[in-house]
């Protein structure tokens, strides 16, 4: 693993050569992975170039509920058909990646910020703090995460940056548990014993020589968060607690697509899961690569 | 061994104790639960009396202890809405909530057991390839999504199951793949890693140099022990099941707790929600507790780590 010995041996290794190091480790990435997410982030950032209609208008002149564009009453003008609102799916789908990319990468940065701080403070500083941290999160763990979330999302009310926050505050957990077990051992080292002799205080051995030998544990366990919080953002914004309407977010879409789901209306639910399914298998299928790459130890987590 | 329960013990009441205190403090600090249960436009009078007949008057350390002595006697406190003891509420829906979850986690080792042991037994193979697949789409796919799928299909366009409710398996079918698909690619890889571990060790090397023949190796020796951790993750599972399958029973109209959480939530039923959400803590505390405890009787390792 060149990039691990590098990273502890010479922590000045220039910007330009890091960037090289990262482009070409980047090449031997999972094509699909890479090809799904880069396509998922350019839909997002450019919702509004590239999506054909207002998400939260009716499309003038659609029929309600049209169905996709191969069926049978469906119109090349709505080609993934249109929702009981006369919405078009196909520019809410557009719009509605950029919620669900938004809530998990920043629920992530949220949960992994949180959880890394506190699992380095558990591990380094020990004693009463790891105590305080660490019953802390066997009672978060101690709730399902996602009931933990349901209830905390209907105590806050439905917005979307209360979702990144409360996805973050559930998702921590994991985190603060791993990175503690590491920092525990990364204590012990020389190198950090060597910056203590030398009078180094602790915020400076905490961000000099722990923060950067735990990066790796955080971009591994963070690239399979992100999954996990889009999933949870579906779901809270299914049962009525997310990203409130007429916001375009692809829970949301299922939830109100339930009720004419009997009618046979199948595309108003089989496109908004398919996405959620795309998105989570790409960062799950790019997680699995970094995993092996960053860190083999981790393989069975 | 003795010192190590004890240790144990300890932990999980502080666990417990904080998750009370932290879900106390939540549903506190988010709204006056008075204003929703007087009439709309209620003179400050009336709300004063709702207040007080329901404890709401009283300072929050006394409101938790009376709280905490609710959940030892066993009441949980009263809903607002129902009128009724929140434990009247919660073990009239838990039988529902055991049998789906029972049968989900039977069809979680039905589907997770045989894949992950071939997986492992013919590592890199087609079939392993096939169970890195199941296992990826299990964390990808949504189970309410599926559950949803589910409907369409078999109900909506076959028109063989009904879409929701409760009566005989025709009913507990979809939920339960629903339910137990996340947790089947779980105990997939579970296996797998795990039958992978125990093929490695010295004790099964002999077996074969005894000269055994493999499927011998393989359903007698191997099998054994490397179910351990898997049927502990099963046990485990149940028990998250029971707790955690909100989504799934609000999707396919099931009597269960997750429901009933549901509807807490909607009705801002603070005892309520307060009760279901603790007695999930109670219960994952209680397991784990149970998990430990076992493991330090089997494996002496563990009680020397701490």
């Amino acid at each position: 693993m060149p990039t691990i010995a590098m990273s502890k041996t010479a922590p000045t290794m220039r910007v330009a050569d890091r960037l090289r190091r990262g482009i070409n480790a980047l090449r031997e990435a999972p094509l699909l992975a890479v090809l799904i997410l880069t396509g998922l982030i350019v839909v997002a950032v450019f919702a509004d170039v590239i999506a054909p209609y207002d998400p939260t208008l009716p499309v003038q002149g659609a029929k309600f509920f049209a169905p996709p564009f191969w069926m049978e009453g469906g119109s090349l003008h709505t080609p993934l058909g249109t929702d009981f609102q006369a919405r078009d799916v196909l520019s809410r789908l557009i719009f509605g990646a950029r919620v669900s990319l938004l809530v998990g990468l920043m629920g992530t940065l949220v949960a992994g910020g949180l959880g890394t701080a506190l699992g380095i403070l558990s591990g380094y500083l020990g004693g009463w703090v790891d105590q305080v941290v660490m019953r802390f999160t066997d009672a978060w763990l101690a709730l399902p995460a996602l009931v933990f979330a349901i209830f905390l999302a209907t105590m806050v009310g439905p917005s979307m940056w209360n979702i990144v926050i409360i996805l973050g505050s559930v998702y921590w957990t994991r985190y603060a548990r791993v990175i503690r077990g590491e920092v525990l051992s990364l204590r012990e080292r020389e190198f950090v014993k060597l910056a203590e002799i030398a009078g180094a205080s602790k915020w400076r051995v905490i961000i000099r020589h722990i923060l950067p030998n735990v990066m790796n544990t955080t971009m591994v366990l963070a690239s399979l968060t992100v999954g996990v919080v889009i999933i949870a953002e579906a779901s809270l914004s299914f049962l009525g607690v997310g990203v409130p309407p007429p916001k375009p977010a692809w829970g949301l879409m299922l939830s109100e697509a339930r009720p004419t789901l009997m009618a046979g209306q199948w595309w108003l639910t089989v496109f908004p899961g398919a996405c959620i399914v795309l998105i989570v298998l790409a960062t799950q299928l790019f997680g699995d690569w970094l995993r092996v790459r960053l860190d083999p130890q981790l393989r069975n987590l | 061994m003795r010192q190590f329960i004890v240790l144990r013990i300890l932990y999980s009441i502080v666990t417990l104790f904080i998750l009370s205190m932290t879900i106390f403090t939540i549903v506190r600090l988010t709204g006056d639960p008075a204003l929703l249960m007087a009439e709309p436009g209620a003179r400050p009078e009336d709300l004063a009396r709702v207040r007080q007949q329901w404890g709401l008057d009283r300072p929050w350390p006394v409101q938790y202890i009376s709280f905490m002595q609710n959940v030892f006697t066993g009441e949980l406190g009263k809903s607002f809405n129902y009128r009724l003891p929140v434990s009247e509420l919660y073990f009239q829906r838990l039988p529902n909530s055991l049998q789906l979850a029972l049968v989900a986690t039977m069809i979680s080792l039905l589907v997770g057991i045989p894949a992950g042991i071939i997986s492992a037994v013919r590592v890199n193979s087609l079939w392993d390839n096939l169970g890195k697949i199941i296992a990826l789409l299990g964390l990808s796919i949504p189970g309410f999504w599926l559950g949803l799928v589910l409907i369409l299909v078999f109900s909506v366009w076959l028109r063989w199951l009904p879409t929701s409710g409760t009566g005989d398996w025709r009913h507990l079918i979809m939920p339960a793949i629903a339910l137990g698909w996340y947790f089947s690619a779980s105990l997939l890889r579970l296996t797998r890693s795990s039958m992978l571990e125990v093929m490695r060790s010295e004790y099964i090397k002999l077996a074969r140099l005894k000269g055994l023949p493999e499927t011998v190796v393989i359903a007698m020796h191997a099998f054994k022990n490397a179910l351990i951790p898997v049927f502990t993750l099963a046990g485990v599972n149940l028990v998250v099941m029971v707790n955690a399958a909100v989504i799934i029973e609000v999707i396919f109209a099931w009597p269960g707790i997750g429901r009933l959480l549901y509807e807490g939530i909607f009705q801002r039923d603070f005892p309520l929600v307060q009760g279901v959400v603790v007695m999930a803590g109670f219960m994952i505390i209680g397991v784990n507790l149970l998990v430990d405890v076992l493991y330090a009787f089997i494996d002496p390792r563990i009680r020397l780590t701490r």
